[in-house]
Formats: C-alpha cells, structure tokens, sequence
C-alpha cells in the first residue's frame, strides 16, 4: 500500500490510550430493547390514531370493475372506506427508474390499485377504522368485482411473443436488459483445455424481519406538516419521496424512525401501502397507523434473487482460469420498485461474477422481466449471493474436471495480494483486497489438510461429508455513483454533528440509522476516542430528520465506514474548538494541551489541567470570564462522502463443512467459517455478529427459504409454518477471522461488513454438498438444498 | 359479536380487572390494553416466538391464547421479569455477548431462555439450540445468544467458565 494518509500528523483516534477503536465494547441501549422499553413503530400510539387494513387482490392479474364497500362504512368504528381512484387525488404515481441503468423501464405504480391488480397481495382498497379489530371486520364486507387476466409468472416465457404483456404501454415485459464483453472470450474459450458450462437456479425468497413494516403517519392540517414514524433505513429519503408524491416541500416532512424489528433491504424501501397510509392521513387529516400482518409481510415485503443464470468456464490443465460467461435472467414483480429500482441485482450480479480471479476475459448478459408476482428488489447483499455462486460453483467445477483441489485452484486464480490497486473485467476498481492472505488464514482455522482425511475416513463408513469453499467480494460505502448518479434524491453523504454540553457530556447527531447493526455504539466509540471522553458520556441521536444532519442513513454496507468518518471528523473539529477554549482559560498554548478521560491535560506529562464540565460551566454561563475576543464554538459538524473509489470493496472467503443423508436428503451443518477484511475494525464484536447474522441469511437461502409460487401467480407458503427460515437446532457455529487493508479513502479506514456473510454463505454450502455426492457423480446447482432437490439429484425420486 | 367477558388476573403482580371480547388473543390485550408492549407480535401464528410470556409459572405463545384464558391466572411479561430482577444475569450475559442485534426477539428469547435455564442448571450447546428452536431471530445467527445462555447456566450452577 502506498497512498499517504490525508493527515497523518493527525491519526490520534486509533491510536491514541483509551481508544475504543478495535475494542469490544457493549452497545449502549441495550438494556432498553432486553427489557421490553424499547419503541418501535408497531408500539407507537397516537391521539385521535386511525388503523388501516388494506384489501388485497386475490389475483396474480386481473381488472377490477366495481368496489362495493356501502355496508362496511356503516361498521361500528369505520372512519372510511378509500379506493385507489379516490386516494389519487391526494398522492400521484411513480415509476421506479434511474437514468444510469440505461433502458430500464417501468410503468407508473399508485398507491392503491387503480382499475387493475398486477399482482397477488396489491392493495385495492383502505378500510380505516378506529381499531385495526373494527377496520378487519369492516373489510370482510367490502365486495370487490375482478375479472381476471392471464398472469405472466415464469420468467423463462415472460419475453415470447405468446406471452401476454403486463403493461401495454411499455411494448414488452422486459423491463431492462445489460451486456457486458471484456477481453477476448471467445478465443479464450477456444484455446482452453477445457470448458466447463452450467445452469444455476436461485429460488425467490424475502427477508422475514420479525417485526413487520409498520408506520403511523400524521398530517397536522394546522401545522401543515407531516411526521411519519417509519422503520426505515434511510429516513431522508422517505422524506423526499413522500414530500414528492403528497406535494409537499421537504420541511413540511418529518420522518422519526426509533427502534426497528429488523431490516436487511426490507424496510430501505418505500412502498406502496406505506404511500397509502401517508396519504390516507392527509385525506383524513389525522394520525393513520398501518402495521401489516405476517401474511401481508409475505405478499408484499420486496422479495429477492429469483435468477436462472446460465454460467460457462474455461480452464487450462495447469489450474489457469481462461474466462468467465454467463446469462442471467430474473424476474421482478410487475413493477420496478421505486425509488431504487429493481434493475440493480441483475446490474451487480453482472458487475461481480468473476470480481476475485485474475482473468481477464469476461462476457456477461443479464435480463431483467416483468412478471405478476410481488415485486423484488434489493436484500441484503444484492445480487452479491448469485454472482458468488456461479462464479465459485464454475470453479469448483473446473477444479474437478481438472482433478485439481479447490483450494489450489484459487491460490492460482485469485488476484494476487500485491496487485493493487486495479480493475476487474466488468470495470470494477478495486484500491487494496487480500485474497491469498484471507485464503491462508482460513485453511489454518478450519485445518483444511485434516478435514480432508476425515472425510474420507468418513467416505469409508457410509458418510458423506463435504467442505466447501467460496472467496467472494463486497461493495462497501457507496459513492453517489450508485444512485445519485441516476437521479434518485438518496444521499451517499452522510453527516455528523458532535457537542459539548453544559456538564462536559456530549451530544452526537448522525443521519446514519440503528437497526440492531451497532450504529450507535460504533458512532460512541468514534467520538468518545477522538475527543478523550468516556463513551458513556456520549449521548448518539439518529433516524429524525428534524434532528440529525441530513444524510444517506444504514444500507448497503455504508453506515460504519461513511458515517464513521463523519463522526471521526466532526469530532476532531470540536477537539480544536475545545482546546482552543482551553488553552485561553489556562493562558497556555492549545499545542501544549490534550483532552484525555474527560480532562484537558499537558501533553507533556498528562497532569490534569481543567475538567470538561468546568471548561463548558465557564463557556456557557460565565463566557464573561474569558479574554476578549474568544467566542467558544463547543458544537462542530461534518460530512463525509467517498470520491476517490465509487465503492469501497472488501474481499473475503468462507468454507462450509457439513454432511449430507444420502437416504433422506438431509444437509446437517456442520460448522462455518469466514475470513473478510473490512478494513480498520472499529469493535471486533459487532463485525463478528454482523458476519455471523449474515452467513445465516445465507445458510436459509441455501437451504430452506423460497416463495413457492403456483403457475397461476398464487404464493402457496405465505406464513412462517410453511416458509422455513433457520432456526436455531439447525444453525451451526461459526468461526470469523480477519485480515485488515484499512481504506486509504478515509482517516478512519473502515470499510463495511454488513452483507459479507450472505455474499459467499449459500455458495460454499452448495459448494460442500457437491463435494459430499463426488461419488455419486451428481452435482446441484439450485438453492434451497431441500431434500426434494438432494434427492431428485441423487435418482431416489 | 358476543358481548365482552369480564376477567380478573395478576399480571406482573399487580391485580387487573377488565372486560375483554372473547376473540381478543393475550398478546393484544397485554399490548393494547394494558400497554405491555414488551411482547411483541411476529407471526400471529405460533410459529415465531416473540409473543411469549409466563402464565403460572409456563412460558406459552401470547397469540395463540384468548385473554378470557386467563381469568384467575398470574401473567408475566418481560417487564415484570426485568423490574423484579429475575433475569438479571441473563439479560448481562446477552449485554456483554451482544446476543441481540435489533431487539425485536429478545423479551420472548429472554423467556424461553430462563425456563431452560430454570428446568437445567447444567446444559450443553445442542439442549440450548433444541429448547430455543421455536424462537426465531433473524439478526444474530443465534450463535451469540446460545453463548450467553451457555455463560448463564455455568454462573448459575456455579462452574467457571
């Protein structure tokens, strides 16, 4: 690594005695979430607070030709009954596009459906009442007529001429379609030794937060304002998008968001129901709160992957990877999702096949379709889980055709550790990974040599284990280039502002989010390092927009890495500000001085000189002691983008050892482990939990989650006995080391974590249980691994 | 609609009377009634875990018992196990080992856990993941919350760690 740091004469947080940074340090606040004090949205209530139920469509397509909802607005308790038609004239539609994502379209989507339902779950129609009991009662007497349309639900079809076209004003279903061509791919192919080509299947599964999307808005007609209580993940965007729609400004927009029952990319959308219920209470000039039931959760929280994708390799006899090919395609939903697009998994999915491997040659085609399913958008690690699976299942695959090992086959093919900075095929820039050295590291934890012993001591006796590896790149903190470039009003800044109260206690205002991830400790721990305070006098408020600096908020691995240096920032300005308050009151130099545990001290020797509290008791209520001309700014701000990189990619691998039953199809997890490098660590506990979190979002996608939907675009597993997530017996430990390649784009040098575990979780368990069946000549290249799929594979069904 | 049924229960110790429709699950009434929002409602089915409370002396799923169930019954909920200390250590161990992320589990993982820990002093990893396995979490992967209830069980049978 070769690039300076931008102020090197000032790197004192991570260094500095008493630094929080790289320490495990409890998350403040948690004592309010362990002891039932926490609020989140679902637990919010309001004065004169109206609930919503929405009716849905039955139908995956069909045209609705009357509501007939006379009886229900005589129920005890219904305040009104509101069709789509009648709520436009208080909202107006969107079509989710962005101009970088050159082609994609979309057809203008309304809060509530008008004249026609796209898809199973849309809402027709709003039954408010005064308690969500009276508003389900009400429901049930509302008669809507449908007349039902043929339904495009296999992707596969979707763009045949025989098919029918959901949106007739856009020509056909395919809503955005991309090509990309490095290199010299077909003469690659043709001089490799050998080619290697398969399909992989990736069933649609969603996000299942335990706490559903819930939001209670409240138009004060007297105020002309809004506030909007919302589990969200980017509340400045919720701002502007619901300010946009109800033609309002921005300052007539407030958007609190307290404490969320979990995210992933579920809840950083808007969506529909939540315009609604925006609107409904601009319409009945009063508090309107919608909680969705886990029924509705599966019909409309945004699903994910959904992608047939088409994967070939080229191998020489000597391990060298040739080129990489694939053709992915994906069904969305039948509308884009606003305002990020639903184009954006397929994008990356197209970025990152191929991200670790040196090769140059690299041919991708991703399309994108139309379909009358719930819609899809981005989840955690977008498109990240496809790209790595394809690109870690065609290796293991040339491995095998080669009768090479898969760990050597990467030590020969992964870009190399001194390579940097550089580019990927797809035109990625990558400024510092580490493959080889997260590669050693990992066959030292799980001792790879012995495992493989095992295994085939194992292979003796009827057992039938397997190990599986996947090395895997991540897109961290996001530049504008993601959506801002395209016209989404998303921020990729973020900012913080750090003051000194009157008492020597701080106050920091961030625009980043907390939902669970450790936003607020990590912010604390920043603060309390850079400034020499205690963190627990270190007081974070986040996720209100009438409080905190405006900003992007917690997604797409940002928060830390983004926020963080805002923080890191913020807070070195109100150091100089304080010390130079310092050095008036103690007629010293501030170059002499330095704050340490709540203390302005002597460089020199460390001697106490002035407590906080008693340098904020003269600033604030005797400034007249102090020399003339000293004005003490005891409050400083700061914002943060990265514009050097568009992201900041991390690297890493994972290896999964379990055992398959070759007579029931039972895949037993055995044990985990990841190696990723995030850069600088600010509290190794957090990052591990992240990684351990994630890796199990993985491990359901690998092996149990999936929204089966019938050819007729019914959701048949729409409740949690029938969509199975991982529970706890089937979850197994996992193992997390690091290497660190701080990021030079930063003071801070932290890059994100977030979404690692479920970039490579679901490829290095299909990667073991193909390992597993080698004697059966088999190998799977569809996720959920059920034991309908296992044993399909193996001819025992 | 049937009219309202008047019921008598103890609920975190302190007495409550109320008259309650018959459909109303437990887990509305401790929410919506009595302002418990410590339990929380993630599936409405059972399945999740999150609505669970004590109900003399068991841990049961809230929304999937009717309130009028509880007439005469002694109801506790994550607040009257925090206030009274009960589940002090365990709510320390979660702390320090960071076993909750978001939150939204952690009253029913907290109930479920203590009836484990008050059935066996001594437990292994593999008891732990069986008796949790109808609470769903979705942030921590689990690992972190069977540490914690792990780090319980040995201070509480008094083994070191």
């Amino acid at each position: 690594m070769t690039s300076a740091r931008a102020n090197p004469e000032m790197l004192s947080a991570l260094d500095r005695p008493g630094s929080y940074i790289g320490k495990t340090v409890p998350r403040p606040n948690l004592d309010r979430l362990m002891q039932g004090r926490g609020l989140y949205v679902s637990d919010i209530e309001l004065p004169r607070m109206a609930h919503v139920v929405f009716l849905r469509s039955p139908h995956a397509h069909a045209k609705i030709n009357g509501i007939e909802a006379s009886t229900a607005k005589q129920m005890p308790g219904v305040i009104a009954v509101v069709s789509g038609r009648e709520l436009s004239t208080v909202i107006t539609p969107w079509v989710g596009v962005l101009s970088h994502l050159k082609g994609l379209k979309s057809a203008p989507q309304s809060a509530i459906a008008v004249d026609r339902v796209c898809w199973q779950g849309e809402a027709v129609a709003a039954v408010v009442a005064s308690s969500r009991a009276q508003a389900e009662d009400a429901a049930e007497l509302v008669s809507i007529e449908y007349e039902e349309l043929d339904a495009v639900t296999d992707m596969r079809t979707a763009l045949d001429p025989a098919t029918a076209v959901i949106h007739a004003s856009l020509g056909d279903n395919l809503a955005f379609e991309r090509n990309h061509d490095a290199g010299a791919v077909d003469q690659a192919f043709a001089e490799s030794d050998e080619v290697v080509e398969a399909d992989f299947v990736f069933g649609r599964h969603t996000g299942v937060t335990l706490e559903p999307r819930a939001v209670v808005a409240d138009w004060n007609a007297a105020e002309a304002r809004l506030t909007i209580y919302q589990g969200t993940q980017a509340p400045h965007m919720v701002q502007n998008i619901a300010a946009l729609h109800l033609g309002l400004k921005e300052s007539q927009v407030r958007v609190v968001c307290k404490d969320v029952g979990g995210s992933f990319g579920i809840k950083v959308h808007i969506y529909a129901d939540e315009m609604a219920t925006y609107a409904l209470s601009k319409l009945l000039r009063r508090p309107v709160k919608f909680v969705a039931d886990r029924v509705e959760s599966f019909n409309t929280d945004i699903h994910a992957r959904d992608h047939r994708c088409k994967g070939k390799i080229g191998v020489n006899r000597d391990g060298t990877i040739t080129a990489f090919e694939i053709d992915d395609l994906t069904g969305i939903g039948p509308y884009s999702m606003y305002p990020r697009t639903s184009a954006i998994e397929a994008n990356q999915v197209v970025n990152l096949v191929g991200g670790p491997y040196a090769t140059r040659n690299y041919r991708a085609r991703a399309r994108v379709v139309f379909q009358n399913k719930n819609v899809m958008c981005q989840y955690r690690a977008v498109g990240h889980p496809i790209a790595c699976s394809v690109t870690e299942g065609l290796v293991d695959m040339a491995a095998m055709k080669i009768g090479m090992d898969p760990i050597e086959i990467r030590r020969r093919n992964l870009i190399a550790d001194n390579a940097y900075p550089c580019a990927s095929p797809s035109g990625l820039r990558f400024e510092q990974l580490s493959h080889h050295a997260a590669l050693a590291k990992l066959t030292g934890m799980m001792d790879y040599d012995a495992l493989r012993v095992e295994q085939a001591a194992l292979r003796t006796r009827n057992i039938h284990r397997g190990i599986g590896i996947a090395s895997f790149i991540e897109v961290t903190n996001p530049s504008a280039a993601f959506y801002g470039v395209g016209g989404a009003k998303i921020s990729s800044q973020d900012g913080v502002a750090v003051r000194l109260d009157a008492q020597g206690s701080v106050i920091c205002q961030t625009s980043i989010t907390e939902q669970g991830q450790g936003s607020e400790s990590l912010t604390a721990q920043i603060v309390g390092s850079v400034l020499g305070v205690s963190m627990d006098r270190v007081r974070v408020i986040l996720g209100d927009t009438d409080n905190t600096p405006y900003g992007g908020g917690t997604w797409a691995s940002r928060g830390a890495g983004i926020g963080g240096e805002a923080a890191l920032q913020a807070t070195k300005v109100l150091r100089k500000n304080i010390l130079d308050v310092a050095a008036a009151i103690l007629q010293a130099a501030p170059g002499e001085l330095d704050i340490v545990n709540n203390a302005v001290v002597n460089a020199a020797d460390s001697a106490p000189r002035i407590e906080l509290g008693e340098l904020a008791r003269i600033v604030y209520f005797r400034p007249d002691t102090l020399p003339p001309g000293i004005q003490a700014e005891l409050m400083a701000a700061r914002h943060f983008v990265p514009r050097e990189y568009p992201f900041a990619f991390t690297n890493g691998i994972q290896a999964s050892w379990l055992e398959v039953d070759i007579d029931t199809g039972f895949v037993k997890l055995l044990k985990h482990w990841v190696v990723e490098d995030c850069g600088t660590i600010i509290n190794p506990q957090l990052v591990d939990e992240q990684i351990r979190g994630g890796v199990v979002q993985g491990l359901g996608a690998a092996l149990f989650e999936k929204c089966v939907y019938d050819e007729r675009g019914q959701l048949t597993n729409a409740n949690m006995a029938d969509y199975l997530v991982p529970m706890s017996g089937e979850m197994p430990d996992i193992d997390v080391g690091h290497v660190v390649s701080p990021t030079m784009e930063s003071e801070l040098g932290a890059k994100g974590a977030g979404e690692a575990g479920t970039a490579g979780a679901a490829a290095a368990v299909t990667n073991a249980v193909n390992d597993a069946l080698r004697p059966f000549g088999t190998i799977i290249t569809e996720i959920p691994l059920t034991p309908q799929v296992v044993l399909t594979a193996l001819g025992r069904i | 609609m049937t009219a309202a049924v008047a019921i008598s229960l103890s609920v975190n110790g302190e007495r409550v009377e109320a008259n309650v429709l018959p459909r109303l699950n437990l887990a509305d009434f401790l929410r919506e009634h009595l302002k418990l929002t410590g339990t929380h409602v993630g599936c409405e089915h059972g399945v999740c875990g999150a609505c669970t409370v004590r109900v003399n002396g068991d841990i049961v799923r809230s929304c999937l018992m009717l309130a009028v169930q509880t007439h005469n019954a002694t109801v506790e909920t994550i607040e009257g196990l925090s206030d009274s200390g009960e589940i002090a250590d365990l709510q320390s161990a979660f702390r320090e080992r960071n076993a909750l992320q978001c939150g939204f589990c952690t009253p029913g993982m907290l109930m479920a856990a203590h009836d484990l820990l008050k059935q066996s002093p001594s437990l292994d990893r593999e008891q732990i993941r069986e008796h949790l396995s109808g609470n769903y979490c979705r942030c921590t992967g689990y690992q972190a919350i069977v540490d914690a209830i792990e780090t319980t069980a040995r201070a509480r049978s008094g083994r070191l760690p």
